[in-house]
């Protein structure tokens, strides 16, 4: 037959998913180190579950012969390792999703890789899983690859383990290595608090104990790896816990219907019960559940839907509505890092932290400690390289609704994403909130920036100037300010290097520590802005993504950044404080536009070389832009 | 011929009954699936600037569509539809896609590469492969720079085909809309990485999670209107290249001793009819397309034949721009 033909069947024949079919899903995921079999066992799975079709047997078996590593018996790691350099190296390099099912249960399996390289795609394939699989080789035993998986599983909330301990022939089905093994497994599942560990000796490409219990092992009692995958229990309700929901998108088709999108992280919620949008602390009630079913008066964990709200108020995505206890709020909190990232992490910088659907501005302000992963010692460290897990605090740009982690996933989990390359940086899990007050809600003030700004009959924004050492910005910047204060103008200087003798003189000048600077210099300048005022800022703030931050700590159209181009030949020529001397002498390190880039502004509002304008002509042409866009 | 050939145009198939979508009591099962994959589709149109659906005709558009209705209820989906017209899709496919824009009120975008067409490009003198890469690859990438598009959302499972079950649910292209499978962004609990560098784009995949028979079931329970093809009903088919070929309209070329001939067959995944193979069957109704489904020993890739070139062949087109 050279085409399939469909079977003929009667319609009692085969079991049918029925509508009634409410068989649950267990997700779970395969780890440990390369070689330990990982891929072999999911194969192995998938074939005797008898999920794989004719014509997958059909290329499983020519593909085994001619890329295959089992000299030509059946390869079942070539199932799932679905990428072309995986079959050429005969490695796994990244999660691959499988999905098989028994008479009792469905699965979906992620098969992970064991180099550490990967251990991100690890930590990828482990986020979503139940309960986790961990294979060591049987001649090897617990390694160091089993140590590090073991601490991921641990952070990422995994309680139920099954230790496969693989290869049993390699060792002659040796009862007393594998209770070895096991033994040194279970300290250190008890140390890292994975509560549920069964240890099953297996010989996957064999089959042995994966679905049928092992002839050749009769010392071993226990279940096999589909017995217990199919009968464990690791259900954890969270529609229990108060309700959360973290609001995605705000559905507003007509003028008649405004709703508010987003799935339950936890709890239920009915019509007519209160509740609180956070972090505003408003309070209102819930008017219709759209669900995908339809309208409802109850919907519960789990569930995407559409609340519509009693009272007409603010809410907007990255918002959390809830009900019962007040979930935490803060700007300052703690958390377990699994750094992903080839560029290591860096104090003080600027990272963006998505949690839920809200994402903010972040700096990691303290690296309190790093897992020395053989011997599980906590040790001070500088800096995460990629791989390794750490315990650091945050400074957010602003407050965070979220949950501990081991209490909620959905609302303790967080990812840091690079601002410049965009690369997923690190993995995190919220241990606590650093404020004593967990429910600090912004105070709203009766006196706000309109108020005071039509006292002062002016409209506040921030002038910042950005440019190279020796540029002239403070000069231009000293004369805009007298200029303003002629014009009756309200504005305040804010100079970078006066700064560091007041507010910020316990900085130095690593990078961390510029950083800093500019973070600091930005928030000021946010105030005087609040308060109504000009603020002049001089900086140097050779960074984009810093620029950038100052500018969205503002409103739209309150940041005026002033490019002061002079070039760098004209300012190391001036070299006012002889710093540009010094740099070349190597007497000053990482000195912008010598050994330090300048990330010169893409679209600043005004751009000015002195190398061909006056200070005057310099300071005519911003008060000419103030007086144009309707500052003056 | 030809008279025989315009009388297998079939009105559209409705669910179990004709009776108006009511729902029936979906498992928690799918219920789950269903909540993941609208919490993808608002993601995707909360977090990028001009989203777009890829639009193919199938059963597995015809989910999303599904559950895109929904995400966006009572409002509509704030986004366009794309449909890449090769030109050799099944006429009742195109019909098919017509109706339901229309019914729903959907603004559709049809993008065909004007300039294979111009070439002549077809699947029978050009091979599978050039064509796939000219009429599908490279028309994709075109509307999708021809409109602006920085997510393009598609129907494609994990349970699908080997490389298809390494791919994130959050899919990020290069400016050249290459895949890097090597160096995938991690992708942690329901939390998706959505940023972009100018030129950049992402493939957004909501069923990633959804098996073959899960699409079949939730078509069953949730009265999905699909495209009759779908069914069994007799059909001109020749035998080529151990696959059934339905001659669709007089452009097919007969070699020699071909002679269609009218037999009761069905098709498990549908495409551009040269390119796709039909499974002898009676099954006509969606009851019993989910029992020979459930009883089935082959795969639904098995008809497609642009998949047989080489184990890899799904990989290297998904790195070129293929969805």
């Amino acid at each position: 037959m050279s085409y399939h033909e469909a079977p003929t069947i009667a319609a009692t024949d085969v079991p049918r998913l029925e509508q009634d079919d409410d068989r649950p899903t267990l997700r779970f995921v395969t780890c440990g180190s390369v070689d330990d079999g990982k891929s072999t066992l999911v194969g192995r799975l998938l074939y005797d579950s008898k999920t794989l079709l004719d014509d997958q047997l059909d290329a499983l078996a020519s593909e085994s012969k001619t890329s295959g590593t089992t000299g030509g018996d059946l390869d079942f790691a070539l199932l799932v390792d679905g990428l072309q350099a995986e079959r050429e190296q005969g490695i796994t390099i990244d999660v691959a999703y499988r999905f098989f099912a028994t008479k009792l249960r469905r699965f979906i399996v992620a098969d992970t890789p064991g180099h550490a390289q990967y251990t991100r795609n690890m930590a990828t394939g482990a986020s979503n899983a139940d309960l986790a699989v961990v294979l060591v080789d049987a001649r090897k035993g617990v390694i160091t690859q089993t140590r590090r998986h073991s601490h991921i599983l641990s952070l990422l909330g995994i309680r139920h383990v099954v230790l496969a301990v693989n290869k049993m022939d390699l060792i002659g089905f040796d009862g007393d290595r594998f209770a070895a093994i096991t033994a040194e497994y279970l300290t250190m599942a008890g140390q890292l608090g994975i509560s549920q560990v069964q240890c099953i000796p297996v010989v996957a490409p064999d089959g042995d104990n994966v679905v049928a219990a092992s002839a050749r092992m009769p010392w071993y009692a226990g279940p096999t790896v589909t017995a217990y995958l199919e009968s464990v229990d690791v259900a954890g309700d969270v529609s229990q816990r108060p309700f959360r929901l973290p609001v995605q998108w705000v559905n507003r088709p007509h003028a008649e219907f405004r709703g508010f999108c987003g799935r339950i992280a936890s709890g239920t919620i009915a019509t007519g019960e209160s509740i609180a949008v956070q972090p505003s602390g408003r309070r209102t009630k819930v008017a219709r559940i759209l669900t995908p079913g339809g309208e409802r008066d109850r919907a519960v964990a789990g569930d995407s839907v559409t609340l519509t709200l009693a009272d007409e108020i603010d809410v907007s995505r990255g918002d959390v509505l809830t009900a019962g206890p007040t979930p935490l709020i803060s700007d300052q909190l703690a958390a377990h890092l699994v750094w992903f990232d080839d560029e290591a992490m860096v104090a003080g910088r600027r990272y963006l932290l998505k949690c839920g659907t809200a994402s903010t501005g972040a700096v990691i302000t303290t690296l309190k400690h790093c897992v020395a992963i053989d011997t599980m010692a906590l040790e001070s460290a500088a800096t995460l390289d990629a791989n390794q897990i750490g315990y650091v605090h945050f400074s957010l740009d602003r407050p965070l609704v979220f949950e501990a982690y081991r209490d909620d996933r959905d609302m303790g989990s967080f990812i840091l994403v690079d601002p410049i390359s965009h690369r997923t940086a690190a993995a995190g899990m919220i241990d606590l909130s650093l404020r004593a007050a967990t429910n600090i809600h912004w105070q709203h003030l009766a006196v706000d920036k309109s108020v005071r700004s039509r006292l002062k009959q002016q409209r506040p924004c921030v002038l910042w100037f950005t440019g190279l050492s020796g540029a002239g910005k403070s000069t231009i910047a000293d004369l805009v300010d007298r200029r303003l204060a002629e014009l009756g103008r309200h504005a305040a200087l804010l100079d970078g290097d006066n700064l560091r003798h007041g507010i910020n003189r316990d900085l130095g000048f690593s990078s961390a520590e510029r950083m800093e600077n500019v973070r600091r210099v930005a928030e000021i300048a946010a105030l005087f802005v609040d308060a109504g005022m000009v603020a002049l800022v001089a900086l140097i703030s050779p960074f984009r993504s810093e620029r950038e931050l100052a500018r969205q700590r503002v409103e739209a159209g309150e940041f005026i950044e002033i490019h002061v181009a002079t070039p760098l030949a004209e300012c190391e020529r001036r070299d006012p404080k002889g710093l540009y001397r010094k740099a070349r002498a190597g007497e000053l390190k990482g000195f912008t536009g010598i050994d330090d880039p300048y990330e010169a502004p893409q679209a600043p509002e005004i751009t000015i070389d002195t190398s061909e304008l006056s200070t005057e002509a310099a300071c005519e042409r911003i008060i000419r832009y103030l007086r144009e866009h309707d500052y003056l | 011929m030809t008279a025989q050939i315009d009388s297998a145009i079939e009105a559209p198939v409705r669910g179990a009954s004709d009776q108006p979508a009511a729902r029936h009591s979906v498992t928690s099962h799918l219920q789950r699936l269903e909540a993941e994959s609208i919490h993808i589709l608002r993601e995707t149109v909360a977090e990028f600037r001009k989203p777009v659906m890829l639009y193919s005709i199938g059963k597995d558009s015809s989910v999303l569509l599904h559950l895109a209705m929904k995400a966006f209820h009572p409002g509509k989906p704030p986004f366009p539809l794309l449909h890449v017209d090769t030109t050799w899709k099944f006429r009742e496919m195109i019909a098919f896609r017509d109706q339901r824009a229309r019914e729903l009120g959907l603004d559709l975008i049809v993008h065909t590469n004007d300039d294979g067409l111009n070439q002549g490009i077809d699947p029978f003198t050009h091979g599978s492969a050039r064509y796939t890469d000219v009429m599908k690859t490279q028309a994709l990438r075109q509307a999708l720079d021809l409109h602006g598009f920085d997510a393009a959302i598609g129907g494609a499972r994990r349970d699908e085909e080997k490389s298809r079950a390494k791919e994130r649910v959050f899919s990020h292209r290069s400016a050249a809309h290459r895949w890097d499978p090597k160096n995938q962004r991690p992708e942690l609990w329901s939390l998706y990485n959505t940023m972009l560098a100018p030129g950049e784009s992402m493939r957004v995949f909501p069923l990633s999670n959804w098996t073959e028979l899960d699409v079949w079931d939730y078509i069953l329970l949730e009265d999905i209107p699909i495209v009759p093809l779908y069914l069994a009903a007799p059909r001109p088919v020749v035998e080529r290249d151990g696959a059934l070929i339905m001659v669709d309209d007089q452009r097919m070329p007969l070699l020699a001793g071909e002679e269609p001939r009218w037999r009761s067959v069905r098709f498990r995944t549908l495409g551009c009819y040269p390119l796709s193979g039909a499974t002898i069957s009676t099954a006509a109704t969606l009851p019993e397309i989910v029992r020979e489904m459930m009883a089935s020993r082959t795969s639904e890739r098995q008809g497609r034949m642009i998949d047989r070139d080489s184990p890899a062949s799904m990989e290297r087109k998904k790195a070129e721009g293929y969805f």
